[in-house]
């Protein structure tokens, strides 16, 4: 594409940055409040760390996951082996580097199944109204008032025990949450004067939802999505748990922890660590979702606003 | 009136939620590719028996027609099948094994409300403060502790380490069963020994279920909380010269408490499905344990039970949230239109 004469300048590129959403427009912003709250940054460095295992945990491990040495098995938390190692001698910590990247592809699959669904379902009932939107939300409702659990439960008895069917479980247990959120914010949207103004405008549909209800749904869904990469875990953590999910001897943490649960006297590292690493990466969601929260709530916004113009344009 | 109407079109609002839930269940259970059968006749029995069990309990027909053979001797007998793995009715079985897990996941609720809400609001009033970096601390690690894995904490630190409280089963004490909620039945049987040794077996379980909703609802009170303090009522009312105690128990409160409540319904629900998880560790004789056992088993009939009971409780307690909403909040008129 051929840049405009005198890019950054023209009165062009002045409307399109003023057409961008709030969110990318003030993005500097966002981050900058972000990293004013210490919470935040806390959250933020744990779950950096935690997709940096992710990615990286296989070549960073000491001891290879899989190897069996009977002779070493429960060995306490020590130099060679930081997290001590399990019934089969092997090394916990290598495991846990290993296991990492099955919680977060979990989290990633999940979400990608579930918001989609989520988006499209509820933007239908919120936006159209009338008998769509009963038959949507009657239908979520059923889904709803399922026990979750044990409706992921029964989908992972029924497609046979494993992560991905775990997997899949839970995206269909998880659409119903976002269906409900897109649904209420179209619902809100849909009544402002300015969708209004663009709809006596001749706007169409389609035109309403790229431009107005998505975009004020941006932040909801952007907090709704780290809160919930939490969640995930520890729920594909607890299916595996309870022996739905990840098989042996897959190193997932639920997993670990539950194989570990009956050696918890001789040999409670083989359980906790894994335990803790699920904690401080779901603690690492939560704290980052919160400083989300806080950054794009335009109350607490307006208070940084003005220090950050100060220190921006001095 | 109008909250009598309300509550029989809520109630009435309950069949097609469950004839939905049913629908999904017999949906799973055709896509499962074990045979009920085999497991009702039992591993000695020849084909024919096999066979003959599947056409008396309908298995060849299709799914709809199932569901209808199922809603009907559920209507004419109230009858929900038998359970496989128990051998018994699963009527009998959830009768049985209901209370427990009411006891359990109600404990945890009372727990969860009385020091979460609180908890909640100094936080807001002692804003910053060091109370206030305490409860948010212990919130944040509620709502990030998976439920199995402080289970198994607590259970060997109280349990194995300082041998303080009992981790595992339920109170067996042989009293007389009123209700079968065995706290309730120890106080009818005026046995105070009972209702010791059943409080204390519950301290464990229930202490664990809570902590999740207990953050949880920490969290959302501090924030409706704070937000109400900010609000211009308030700060009228502060400027009145009104007492502290008036101004935050008559003005600030009475408004923040709404959120928290809103997601009681929700809570309510996912202290049941918990239930799953932590009986399973507690071997405490419930609902959830039993539906785990039945979902390993491939035990249709329980599976299902267990779902619909579970599912009447969750609608109701959402109902019940509504309705508390109307006495705490006259501006919130339930059946009337929204202002």
């Amino acid at each position: 594409m051929r840049l405009p004469e005198g890019f950054p300048f023209t009165s062009r590129y002045r409307i399109l940055k003023k057409r961008l959403h709030p969110i990318t427009k003030e993005f500097g912003l966002t981050l900058y409040v972000l990293r004013k709250s210490t919470l935040a940054v806390v959250g933020a460095f744990l779950v950096t760390s935690f997709i940096f295992l992710a990615i990286f945990g296989s070549l960073l491990a000491p001891y290879d996951p899989y190897d069996v040495k009977i002779e070493e098995r429960f060995i306490v938390p020590s130099k060679a082996h930081w997290f001590g190692t399990d019934k089969l001698g092997r090394d916990v910590l290598s495991r846990m580097m290993w296991g990492a990247r099955y919680s977060i592809r979990a989290g990633l699959v999940v979400l990608a199944l579930a918001v989609p669904t989520g988006v499209i379902l509820g933007g239908i009932a919120g936006l159209f109204g009338g008998w769509r939107d009963e038959v949507i939300m009657r239908f979520t409702d059923v889904f709803l008032a399922f026990p979750s659990l044990i409706l992921a439960m029964s989908f992972s008895a029924a497609l046979g025990p494993s992560l991905f069917n775990a997997m899949i479980a839970l995206s269909i247990v998880w659409w119903p949450m976002y269906t409900r959120l897109i649904r209420g914010q179209a619902l809100s949207v849909r009544e402002t004067a300015y969708v209004e103004a663009a709809r006596s405008r001749g706007a169409s549909n389609w035109y309403l939802v790229r431009r107005h209800i998505l975009p004020n749904c941006l932040s909801p869904i952007l907090v709704t999505l780290t809160l919930d990469m939490g969640w995930i875990i520890t729920a594909t953590a607890a299916l595996s748990f309870l022996g739905f999910g990840a098989q042996p001897p897959i190193p997932e943490w639920g997993r670990m922890v539950s194989d570990g649960r009956i050696f918890m006297l001789q040999a409670w590292w083989v359980s906790v660590c894994p335990g803790l690493g699920i904690v401080m990466t779901v603690l690492g969601f939560n704290l980052l979702g919160d400083g989300i929260r806080d950054a794009l709530d335009p109350k607490l916004r307006r208070v940084t606003e003005v220090k950050w113009k100060q220190r921006t344009f001095s | 009136m109008q909250l009598r109407n309300y509550i029989l079109r809520r109630l009435l609002l309950l069949i097609p939620v469950i004839l939905g839930v049913l629908v999904l269940v017999f949906i799973i259970s055709y896509v499962i590719p074990a045979d009920p059968a085999r497991a009702w006749a039992g591993p000695r029995a020849r084909p024919e028996q096999v066979e003959a069990l599947r056409e008396r309990y309908h298995l060849n027909d299709p799914f709809y027609l199932q569901i209808y053979y199922y809603l009907k001797s559920l209507i004419l007998h109230f009858d929900l099948g038998l359970s496989a793995t128990t051998g018994r009715p699963v009527l009998t079985d959830l009768k049985a094994f209901f209370p427990a897990t009411f006891e359990l996941a109600f404990c945890a609720l009372l727990l969860a409300v009385f020091i979460g809400i609180p908890l909640g609001v100094i936080s807001a009033l002692k804003r910053n403060k060091v109370i206030d970096h305490f409860s948010r601390i212990v919130a944040l690690a509620g709502v990030s502790t998976p439920l199995f894995w402080s289970a198994l904490i607590l259970q060997f630190f109280f349990y194995y380490k300082l041998g303080w409280l009992p981790a595992f089963g339920r109170s067996m004490v042989d009293i007389h069963r009123y209700t079968g909620f065995i706290l309730l039945d120890s106080i009818l049987n005026w046995n105070w020994s009972a209702f010791g040794d059943a409080s204390i077996r519950l301290i464990l379980p229930s202490v664990t279920l809570a902590f999740y909703t207990m953050g949880y609802l920490m969290r959302i009170t501090r924030g409706s909380m704070l937000e109400v303090l900010e609000s211009e009522y308030v700060v009228t009312a502060k400027a009145k010269g009104l007492p502290q105690r008036v101004v935050i128990y008559r003005h600030a409160l009475k408004n923040a408490i709404i959120p928290p409540i809103t997601v009681l319904g929700v809570n309510f629900g996912w202290l049941l499905a918990g239930t799953v998880l932590l009986e399973t560790i507690f071997a405490w004789p419930g609902m959830g344990r039993y539906a785990a056992g039945s979902i390993v088993q491939v035990d249709l009939p329980a599976v299902v039970g267990y779902t619909l009971v579970v599912a009447i409780v969750m609608i109701l307690s959402n109902l019940a949230v509504d309705i508390f909403y109307s006495i705490i909040d006259p501006r919130i008129r339930v059946g009337g239109k929204a202002r």
